[in-house]
């Protein structure tokens, strides 16, 4: 078995090689810069393997499912993670945190995500979970000296330990009501068997842990603190690619169960409850904010529900415009953050009116958060509008018009926060001459801004790769 | 009259199946019943409460002053009784007498508990000691690692006695006790699984069974593998400091921390801590014994027709054995106690992190190679 | 037997019970975590009673011998004694959570205590065979490999981790 599955399941066994050869370098040469070259070109030949297609199948005795759909999930979260640590270099060393340590543990977090984007088993998924969790524990408290940032990763630690906990006794329960622990053989079970109450509570207790990962609203309390409190890079990591490794766990999940939650109307008015929930509240929370960071968590909570809108569809192409949403998210939230870190790095400027007149002295930078702002918004022709387009068209081909309609309304209402921030940028003056000065433009924002445009103009080669990814999830 | 029936023939005629012995005598007691009341339930850990009773008065306290006054060129107690026979039984007499003072600031409750979970915890373990082929209290299936995992509770009851006598001194010796225990848990297990690793086996029988042989010695798990020994040691000097022994012995630290944890203890639960101490030394010795000196098998070999090996095998010699096995650890361990002195706290925690748990590592990885690819 | 493992069960149950209440109730942080130390002994013997003895003794071994020594260990550290630190106000929030808590627990007692079909699994192993040192490792290393392995980058990822957030003197190097 082991050598055939080592190699079925490459991304994972090379992530987890390279982890360790992390570790030892870091350990024995003590660079940092070192350790960020190594994790950026581990980064990088992950997300070459993603870009190849390469076998299906079940490796490690049903452990890991690797196929398309893990395939892309994965790409997302390389991507995101390199992004992320190419962001984070200057700010790391502003803030006197530069460690070796931190390249490392954004690249175990990552493959705690891949881990539950392959998963077929529950256990690896919690495996996986409690890697990536962890992994941003450290990542958010990693600022020792600052409060806040202690505060935020307490909190975020003590909720996010309680989730878990949630979570693995939803498995518990679901091994106890089904017998298995295999999500596939749950499927089959759960297709023969009517689902029984303990299940039904299993997987409600399972849901808790998911919603309190993407942060969904009755579950989305500690999102504005942790994320303000977090050092800006680490809270860009935790707002797009956590989301998007919960909600591919999510999508296995709900995948396996199907056959109980398809046209279940007690399951369906639960789950859009919750995303009307999430998209209303963040949005009119998001509207009276003023600190940036904190005005991102809440949109953040917000795009969460927009991503719930796909998932309560429960169609095929609600699943996949959930996929691409997930990209198009990561893409533009790391680049906002982006933005962010690198002003902040230099001036202690955190509420929107501190950015005006950024474009008077910064055009490009100025140009390129405004290109994330609008594609936040869901203004065509960036990628934000696609990945909404395909999330709403899911749903109301599921019939579930009225989910749609509170979906664009919520995102109108978004319009004011987000464009709130271009006007500053674009159309007052500057509160003090030369605010901006050293702050230097990353090239890879520019990248990223490259990359949202793209997937605006040109969303169709993406979106077949989303598409097919669900196509061939799961039906081997 | 049935349990004598039985005791008598097995010990003389059992030479013959050592390896296959039942836990005959337990089974014994089991049915032992006087007017219908199972007494024999209750005599079975009575027997080994009422021998360790014998040995902390005799081969602790006594023997423990006894060697102390060798050691340091003095005759030691010789006044009460022949050779000073009766001094721990005077000495006993005295402490039943005492006041049961509990200080005003005390945490009540956990003053109380604590001892007593000291107590349970250093004596549950006699549960799994093998006295002998015919006399185990039960001969559990993970019997090593209960024996391990059951004195990690002593922890729970040294913290309580410290933390409820609300003395700094006891606090220190509390933490200082704890820190030391969990940690020198760590080479101490990874010395017992090579024990285990080369018996295949966690209960005590059967890692007894597996070392008995016509050589008698040769067939000890000491001498099967090229690096058993290195493990008997770390687990010896393991055993040393969670037991709290000198040079350990850091916590009670007389010169510095009055009396570590139980400064504020007298009479009768101070009698209680000391007795489980020396509870402990006796079982570490055995647990020793058992994983790497054949527990209750005899030593000699047979040669030829002189078969030393089955006259002194069979259920009697082997109490003998194991207790004779036992008790020479335990003078060992008072010979180092009056021999060396004190370790600092970070020297301590040195020779535990940095030397003992890397070569107990080290060692494990050797005899799990050396079992299965040479012997 | 039947009855003498019910009443040992009912006993252990009780003091489970007693043990999370008392971790919860207590305002002095010791205590607690005393409590939590006899909850999971008395955890330890409903393993126990399952036949499952190998996970009963790490249940002692890792939570009440290690895991809630080093906790006491902490608290007794911190001096957390003083009952100011753990006194909250009762506000509205609170006494919403204690409703919609009461809530979920009647619910889940309600559904328990209907009669479920539970899938039955067919094994050629007894239930003591199960619960045996042996048969755990052979599942371990067997068809549980891949978790058991992927568990020692949580393992390292924690070390990590910890070191990072709590070494004296780390200084960021370039």
């Amino acid at each position: 078995m082991a050598l055939h599955d080592l190699l079925l399941a490459l991304p994972i066994t090379f992530a987890t090689l390279w982890t360790i050869l992390l570790i030892v370098v870091e350990a024995t040469a003590k660079r940092a810069q070192l350790t960020f070259s190594l994790t950026s070109v581990g980064f990088l030949i992950l997300i070459t393997m993603m870009l190849f297609p390469s076998e299906q199948g079940y490796a490690f005795g049903e452990m890991l499912r690797l196929s398309p759909y893990s395939q892309f999930a994965n790409f997302v979260f390389a991507l995101s993670g390199l992004l992320v640590i190419t962001l984070s270099q200057s700010y790391l060393a502003k803030e006197n945190i530069h460690f070796g340590e931190y390249y490392i543990i954004v690249f175990i977090a990552t493959l705690g995500m891949m881990l539950m984007a392959s998963a077929a088993h529950m256990v690896v998924l919690f495996i996986g979970l409690e890697i990536m969790s962890i992994a941003l524990y450290v990542l958010a408290g990693i600022m020792r000296k600052d409060l806040r940032a202690n505060e935020a990763a307490m909190k975020y630690f003590l909720l996010g330990a309680f989730s878990s906990g949630f979570f693995l006794y939803g498995i518990s329960l679901i091994y106890g009501a089904t017998g298995e622990m295999t999500l596939f053989k749950i499927g089959i079970y759960l297709q023969e068997n009517s689902a029984t109450s303990l299940f039904w509570i299993g997987l409600s207790l399972m849901m808790v842990g998911f919603l309190f990962k993407i942060s969904a609203v009755p579950f989305h309390q500690w999102t504005p603190d942790v994320y303000e409190g977090s050092p800006t890079p680490s809270t860009a990591l935790m707002s797009t690619a956590s989301k998007a490794a919960a909600f591919t766990a999510l999508i296995t999940v709900v995948l396996n169960v199907s056959s109980q939650t398809e046209n279940n109307s007690n399951w369906i008015f639960a789950l859009s409850t919750i995303a009307v929930l999430t998209m209303v509240v963040g949005n009119i929370a998001a509207l009276s904010q003023d600190n940036l960071k904190r005005m991102l968590a809440f949109s953040s909570i917000a795009h969460a529900g927009y991503m719930l809108v796909g998932i309560v569809a429960g169609s095929d192409a609600g699943y996949s415009a959930v996929l691409y949403y997930a990209l198009v998210y990561s893409l533009m939230n790391i680049g906002a953050f982006g933005v962010i870190a690198l002003i902040e790095q230099q001036r202690e400027l955190t509420s929107a009116s501190d950015y005006a007149g950024l474009f008077k002295e910064k055009p490009l930078l100025a140009g390129v958060m405004a290109l994330f702002m609008l594609s936040l918004t869901g203004i065509p022709p960036f990628g934000g509008f696609i990945g909404k387009y395909k999330l709403f068209a899911a749903a109301v081909e599921s019939g579930l018009s009225w989910l749609a309609v509170v979906g664009v309304l919520a995102s109108a209402v978004s319009a004011y926060y987000y464009l709130r921030v271009v006007v500053f940028m674009f159309m007052r003056e500057p509160q003090a001459e030369n605010q901006f000065e050293g702050v230097v433009l990353n090239p890879t924002l520019v990248l990223i801004a490259l990359l949202v445009f793209l997937l605006g103009i040109f969303p169709t080669g993406m979106l077949r790769f989303a598409g097919e990814a669900m196509k061939f999830a799961f039906n081997m | 009259m049935k349990p004598l029936a039985l005791l008598v023939p097995d010990a003389l005629t059992a030479t013959a199946v050592p390896v296959q012995a039942e836990n005959s005598w337990v089974k014994a007691f089991e049915s032992l019943e006087v007017f219908g009341v199972p007494v024999g339930i209750f005599a079975i850990p009575a027997i080994p409460l009422v021998f360790i009773a014998l040995y902390a008065l005799y081969v602790g306290v006594y023997g423990e002053r006894k060697v102390s006054a060798f050691m340091q060129d003095r005759i030691g107690p010789n006044e009460t009784g022949k050779w000073g026979l009766l001094q721990t039984i005077a000495d006993i007499l005295k402490l039943i007498q005492k006041e049961d003072i509990v200080p005003i600031a005390a945490d009540k409750p956990l003053f109380v508990l604590g001892p007593l979970i000291i107590f349970v915890g250093a004596f549950a373990a006699y549960a799994v000691l093998p006295f002998s082929s015919e006399f185990i209290g039960a001969d559990l299936n993970v019997g090593v690692f209960y024996a391990v995992s059951i004195v990690s509770v002593e922890a729970v009851g040294i913290l309580m006695c410290g933390w409820g006598s609300n003395n700094k001194w006891s606090l220190f010796g509390a933490v200082r006790s704890v820190a030391q225990v969990v940690s020198y848990e760590i080479p101490a297990s990874i010395a017992i699984l090579v024990g285990v690793m080369m018996a295949g086996s966690l209960s005590m029988q059967k890692i007894v069974m597996s070392q008995s042989g016509e050589l008698g010695i040769l067939h000890y798990a000491v001498f099967q593998s090229p690096v058993a020994w290195i493990a008997m040691i770390i687990y010896f000097i393991a055993a040393l400091a969670e037991c709290n022994r000198a040079p350990f012995d850091i916590p009670e630290a007389e010169s510095e921390l009055v009396s570590g944890y139980f400064t504020e203890y007298g009479g009768m639960k101070f009698a209680m801590i000391f007795l489980a101490e020396y509870a402990s030394m006796f079982m570490t010795s055995v647990i020793l014994s058992v994983l790497f000196l054949g527990g209750w098998n005899s030593p000699l070999p047979n040669i030829g027709g002189v078969a030393l090996n089955d006259w002194t095998s069979g259920p009697v010699w082997g109490a003998f054995w194991i207790i004779l096995k036992g008790f020479f650890f335990v003078i060992v361990m008072m010979w180092v106690r009056w021999t060396f002195p004190r370790f600092r706290v970070d020297q301590l925690m040195y020779l535990c992190w940095k030397v003992l748990t890397p070569i107990a590592l080290l060692i494990f990885v050797f005899a799990a190679v050396w079992e299965l690819y040479v012997r | 037997m039947e009855t003498v493992s019910f009443i040992l069960f009912s006993f252990l149950g009780a003091l489970v019970m007693v043990g999370s209440i008392g971790t919860v109730w207590s305002r002095n942080p010791v205590t607690s975590a005393l409590f939590l130390v006899l909850n999971f002994f008395a955890l330890g013997g409903i393993y126990l009673l399952l036949e499952a003895q190998f996970i009963a003794v790490v249940q002692v071994i890792v939570y009440a011998g290690a895991i809630m020594v080093l906790f006491l260990f902490t608290i007794m550290l911190l001096n957390l004694d003083d009952e100011q630190a753990l006194k909250e106000k009762f506000d509205l929030q609170k006494g919403f959570g204690i409703l919609l808590g009461g809530v979920l627990l009647v619910e889940v007692l309600y559904i328990l205590g209907l009669k479920i079909n539970l899938p039955q699994k067919s094994t050629t192993l007894t239930p003591v065979e199960i619960g045996e040192a042996k048969n755990i490792g052979r599942e371990l290393i067997t068809n549980f490999l891949f978790p058991f392995e992927i568990v020692s980058i949580l393992l390292l990822l924690a070390v990590v981790g910890a070191i990072v957030l709590a070494k004296k003197n780390f200084s960021p190097n370039t």
